[in-house]
């Protein structure tokens, strides 16, 4: 059976080029990066080239990346060390409804500890209005936190114009580019943002690997205490092959940006006019064209997603929904709630994510399957209108 | 994640559809949960003569709601009152944890569905 894996803001496979950097650390170049031996200076240089590379391609400098262990660590150090080392300043947060479990949950967790947060509203497409931002910036503020884009809908915000309203107020502006790292170009300087976090497994790098990009001068506490590794920004051995990983995921994306830019674009657009040609009642979520290139986010009416999820499976196809059944909640994703989706709709949700790796023969082949698996499911439900009388 | 029986009923659902002038009908769940299901009954003599359903949720969902109408088919309406969710979950050699909870309705929708005949009767 042809298999076919859509879920890439899942996770991807890690770059046959990122595992041949990477086997020489997990074998005789074992050193500690902080030994002053031979071994240990030569994870030391690994561990550097990995940071210019991954600098290059954020318009960075070298000293501003902090390696950590994936998105999540990234994003609790920016929301915590941001909000520890400007409690005397203030203690208001502006976020979004939309933001990953990683920002939410954590900024739930400062207002527990006495922050107060601002969750702005989005568009219906997703889009936070930067009227918003403005409105809710106040003198106690001290961190504005915005996803560059989304990993449900794939809307990109418009970082920008979001992070020049912040600083004009000298407020401090994270975003949380897990999604768009190595999907779109990013140039940190051209954007004024102070902190980023990206993720190496979503860039065809190995898993447990990410870093936060601090802008010099940013005013933040370290998350993790200990040894001096990462000049005291990140405690705790470096997890070197991941690194060396990393770095080459970084350079790779930075090289074929533009052909992947391009390559996602086509099969993107294939998949959700030929979803929206061949089924009825469908909903493409997120913004039509401000959108990741490899992102294709639907909800079908009178349908759930889990059993859509089941039925792709058997096909062979590896896709994800917003759905609670698969969300672990009695609630659909908050995204799609934040987008005004009603939540029998919103059960309904499919979303499927094109990478490097994926042909037009695939999306082709998600075309001839997925509306017999719509009908299907159509035909048990009670929601669809003109229910099916007989046995199907 | 399902084992295989009950991914046999989730894909190869039994009774599927609707009766109609059903002599009873229930439906529980609600579109927030994201599980509805709707159960359509023939009743002759005191027995289920015939019985479909339309379900809208996972795989649970479909599959419980499969399950019920072959479990409860010819039985006396006595006897298919005493079949609980827990029934219909063992009859599908089980269900993951967070699914007994959430999708596994298809009792109450038959119970439901029982009740309507009896107050149709009476009236």
């Amino acid at each position: 059976m042809r298999r076919v894996y859509l879920d890439h803001a899942a996770t991807t496979a890690v770059h046959p080029e990122v595992l041949e950097e990477m086997l020489p650390y997990l074998k005789e170049e074992f050193g500690n990066p902080s030994s002053i031996y031979s071994w240990g200076r030569e994870a030391k240089a690994a561990v550097e080239k990995a940071r210019a590379r991954l600098a290059h391609l954020l318009g960075a400098h070298p000293a501003e990346i902090v390696f950590t262990s994936g998105g999540t660590e990234s994003d609790n150090f920016a929301l915590r060390g941001v909000a520890a080392a400007n409690s005397q300043k203030g203690n208001h947060i502006i976020t979004t409804k939309i933001e990953h479990h990683a920002v939410l949950h954590t900024a739930e967790q400062l207002e527990k500890e006495g922050f107060r947060v601002t969750y702005l509203p989005v568009d219906r497409d997703g889009l936070v209005r930067p009227e918003d931002l403005e409105e809710a910036l106040t003198p106690d503020t001290v961190l504005v936190s915005i996803m560059f884009a989304n990993n449900e809908i794939g809307t990109i915000e418009p970082i920008a114009e979001l992070a020049r309203i912040a600083k004009s107020k000298g407020v401090i502006f994270h975003t949380d580019a897990v999604q768009a790292v190595g999907n779109i170009p990013i140039d940190v300087k051209e954007l004024n943002v102070d902190l980023l976090s990206l993720s190496g497994h979503k860039i065809y790098g190995p898993k447990g690997t990410g870093a936060l990009y601090i802008r010099r001068g940013t005013r933040i506490e370290p998350l993790l205490l200990g040894g001096a590794q990462e000049r005291k920004w990140r405690a705790g051995t470096e997890n070197v092959p991941g690194i060396v990983g990393l770095g080459k995921a970084a350079e790779l994306a930075e090289k074929e940006l533009p052909q992947r830019m391009k390559h996602l674009t086509e099969l993107r657009d294939l998949l959700i006019n030929g979803v929206m040609e061949r089924i009825d009642h469908v909903r493409l979520n997120g913004h039509r064209t401000q959108r990741l290139p490899g992102n294709a986010s639907f909800c079908f009416e009178f349908v759930e997603g889990e059993s859509l999820l089941l039925n792709l499976d058997l096909a062979g196809i590896a896709a994800s929904s917003g759905s609670a059944c698969t969300s672990g909640s009695l609630e659909p994703s908050h995204v799609l709630m934040a987008l005004g989706i009603p939540p029998e709709v919103a059960h309904g949700s499919l979303r499927l994510t094109l990478g490097r790796d994926n042909t037009r023969e695939d999306v082709e082949y998600v075309l001839s399957v997925l509306p017999d698996i719509v009908a299907r499911l159509r035909a048990i439900s009670p929601l669809a209108p003109g229910g099916v009388k007989e046995d199907v | 994640m399902y084992n295989e029986k009950v991914m046999d009923h989730f894909m190869h659902p039994r009774n599927v559809g609707e009766i109609e002038n059903p002599d009873g009908v229930g439906q529980v769940g609600n579109p927030v949960c994201g599980d509805i299901m709707k159960i359509f009954l023939r009743i002759k003599d005191g027995r289920i003569e015939d019985i479909k359903f339309k379900t809208f949720g996972c795989g649970a969902a479909i599959a419980t709601s499969s399950m019920i109408t072959e479990l409860v088919r010819g039985k006396t309406l006595d006897e298919a009152m005493t079949i609980s969710n827990k029934v219909v979950a063992e009859a599908l050699g089980g269900l993951p944890p967070q699914k007994l909870h959430c999708s596994n309705l298809a009792a109450d929708a038959l119970h439901a569905a029982i009740e309507d005949y009896k107050r149709k009767r009476v009236s």
